[in-house]
């Protein structure tokens, strides 16, 4: 069996009196997507932004290609070859889409000056795989549309490599096209061998994108499943019902 | 996978098939849509846009015979202008820095005259050599900047009530410190010259350019030039505009913070060295109003008070057009308080375009 690119041991955390992750465990191979579904507030993304260094986890440990690692902030998230498509997107909207793409791993010229031209033409690059239509490469992103934004975000963690990728509801705002070359995407992504840690409502695009299907439920994990184990009515009854079908058979 | 190719070609996403039906359906009211958008996304990308016209009208106006006479569009007067507004154009660069962050700077005034009087102090009352007299103000700006910043990041307290606590201790100390008593012009002539350095100027016809003239723009061009061409710039940019998408993105937001407040308090250094030249002695009580004077020059300079949001160089325009406002209706012959009057109509109407950008674009 190979090493786990992640496993996540006993994560919890509480805002104030909610416990929004109780005691979860999650782990995800080389090669696989993992999807996390859930009702709004089911701690999805919360899960996963303890992963990413947003949040510091009460309880619970990380553990990358099987050491146990610290991670205490978003960078150190990224030196461990994380990236995060955060479900808020977290752009800065005054900045174009170039200078959020390499927000905080800025270009430089040989003078430490940020190098503009070099970051437009490899956001051009980027963004001519991800969303052709984009053409606003020198507007504030707050002039783009949701989707364009969108994609502005995902070009962002999937332009430097990451081996583990966490994508929140990464289609939420893109039309019919560019979700299917998100999907198309997630498919090259995962035949590199990157892990994807994949959040979405949409069951039947879970269903075909994922190897297994997380499904959590007021803070805690209802079961994981392969998805050729598992019906899309048997995840909606995990998700509506909180509780696992083929654990009480 | 099937249809790649079929849907590029069609050139189909939402919104431009959304766009197509809203043109046909109601034409007229799509264009003057998006001329309305046109004008706030140009003012968008052109912050300076605004106050730049401002400033040119102005100016156009003041310049007209039957207002000042001709008196306005001299080299003199023009150059006169420069003057007066070049201690308060370094305070706005200074408080621009913190604004851009999204905070607000009520202690640059009090900490600019803290700064000034130590220089004074050591340099002209206790004879201490004055290239150590100008490091010790230095080590107070930078130091009342540092002290702002930490306790803006380190105990989370609000921009406006650490800088207003902040303006309120630096003024105190700074009077103990004098007894509230002016350090005399002759008596720095006397002792350390150097200190009035800024006030000297070169003649061009009848132009008068002070070296704080000259000063304030290089403290302008220089900020202009990390702002928007260093990775430190542009992470001030995105810590105004949304800090929490800044740390996201493994910006060392409070680092950074930090860094701008020590920034913000060495330009204050800049003001207060060339506040001594400019007004020749160095009073506890000059520059009063201050504060709010750089406030105003960096709002009518078009950066934004949420932060983010505007060119460094608005601040500059900001302070001209106060400065043409003062001297042109003074040339005119009015009461200076249609200045004042006109400055305050100026400030609202600059940040209702603010709110008229931000709406549009959220
Ligand atoms: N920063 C925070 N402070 C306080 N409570 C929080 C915070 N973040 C999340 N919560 C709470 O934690 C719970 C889980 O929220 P989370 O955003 O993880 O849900 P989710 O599964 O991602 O939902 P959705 O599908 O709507 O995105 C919710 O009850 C939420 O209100
Ligand atoms: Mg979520």
């Amino acid at each position: 069996m190979t090493t786990p690119l992640v496993q996540m041991k006993n994560i919890s955390i509480a805002f104030g009196g909610v416990h929004a992750v109780e005691d979860v465990s999650l782990d995800l191979y080389p090669g696989e997507v993992v999807g996390l579904l859930g009702h709004n507030g089911a701690g999805k993304s919360t899960l996963i932004k303890i992963l990413s260094g947003a949040y510091k986890a009460d309880a619970g440990e990380i553990w990358i290609n099987g050491k146990k690692v610290d991670i205490q902030s978003p960078r150190d998230a990224r030196a461990n070859s994380i990236e995060t498509i955060y479900q808020t997107l977290a752009l800065a909207d005054n900045l174009d889409a170039a200078s959020n793409l390499f927000l905080g791993r800025e270009l430089t010229t040989p003078f430490g000056f940020v190098d503009d031209s070099r970051q437009e033409a490899e956001t051009r690059k980027i963004m001519a795989r991800l969303n052709p239509n984009f053409k606003k490469l020198k507007e504030p992103v707050s002039a783009l549309s949701g989707g364009q934004r969108q994609s502005v975000a995902i070009a962002r963690a999937v332009y430097f490599k990451a081996r583990i990728l966490i994508m929140d509801e990464p289609t939420a705002a893109l039309g019919v096209h560019e979700t299917k070359m998100v999907a198309d995407l997630i498919t090259e992504l995962k035949k590199q061998g990157l892990g994807i840690f994949l959040i979405s409502h949409d069951t039947r695009e879970m269903m075909e994108l994922c190897d297994r299907v997380s499904v959590m439920k007021n803070g805690q994990i209802v079961g994981t499943e392969r998805v050729e184990d598992v019906t899309e009515d048997d995840i909606l009854s995990m998700i509506i019902l909180g509780k696992n079908p083929k654990a009480a058979a | 996978m099937t249809d790649t190719n079929q849907t590029p070609a069609k050139g189909q996403d939402f919104e431009s098939s959304l766009d197509k039906s809203d043109k046909k359906v109601a034409e007229f009211e799509h264009r003057r849509k998006g001329l309305v958008d046109g004008l706030q996304h140009l003012l968008h990308l052109n912050p300076t846009l605004v106050p730049v016209m401002v400033l040119v009208v102005s100016v156009l106006i003041f310049s007209l015979p039957m207002v000042t006479g001709g008196k306005f569009m001299t080299m003199f007067n023009l150059s006169l202008i420069m003057q007066q507004v070049s201690i308060i154009g370094v305070l706005a660069a200074a408080q621009s820095l913190i604004i851009l962050t999204a905070g607000i700077d009520l202690s640059v005034g009090a900490l600019m005259i803290f700064s000034a009087v130590v220089m004074g102090l050591l340099g002209v009352n206790l004879g201490v050599p004055s290239f150590i007299a100008l490091i010790a103000g230095f080590v107070v700006a930078i130091g009342g900047g540092l002290m702002n910043g930490l306790l803006v990041t380190r105990i989370k307290l609000p921009p406006f009530i650490v800088t207003l606590g902040t303006w309120y201790i630096f003024l105190s100390v700074l009077r103990l410190l004098t007894g509230s008593q002016s350090i005399r012009s002759q008596d720095i002539d006397a002792e350390a010259p150097i200190l009035k350095i800024f006030g000297s100027f070169i003649s061009i016809g009848s132009a008068r350019i002070t070296f704080g003239v000259i000063l304030m723009i290089v403290v302008f061009a220089v900020l202009w030039y990390f702002l928007n061409k260093t990775a430190w710039g542009r992470h001030v940019y995105a810590i105004g505009d949304d800090k929490e998408a800044a740390e996201l993105a493994g910006i060392k937001t409070d680092r950074t913070l930090l860094t701008v407040y020590m920034a913000s308090g060495a330009v204050v250094g800049i003001a207060a060295w060339a506040s001594i030249g400019r007004v020749g002695s160095i009073s506890p009580n000059a520059f009063a109003e201050a504060n709010l004077q750089s406030i105003t020059a960096v709002v009518i300079g078009g950066i934004s008070l949420f932060g983010g949001r505007g060119s460094i160089l608005g601040p500059l325009f900001g302070a001209l057009i106060v400065g043409v406002f003062e001297s042109g209706l003074r040339l005119a012959g009015l009461d200076v308080q249609w200045q004042v009057f006109a400055i305050g109509w100026l400030i609202i109407l600059a940040v209702a375009i603010d709110q008229w950008i931000r709406k549009v674009s959220a």
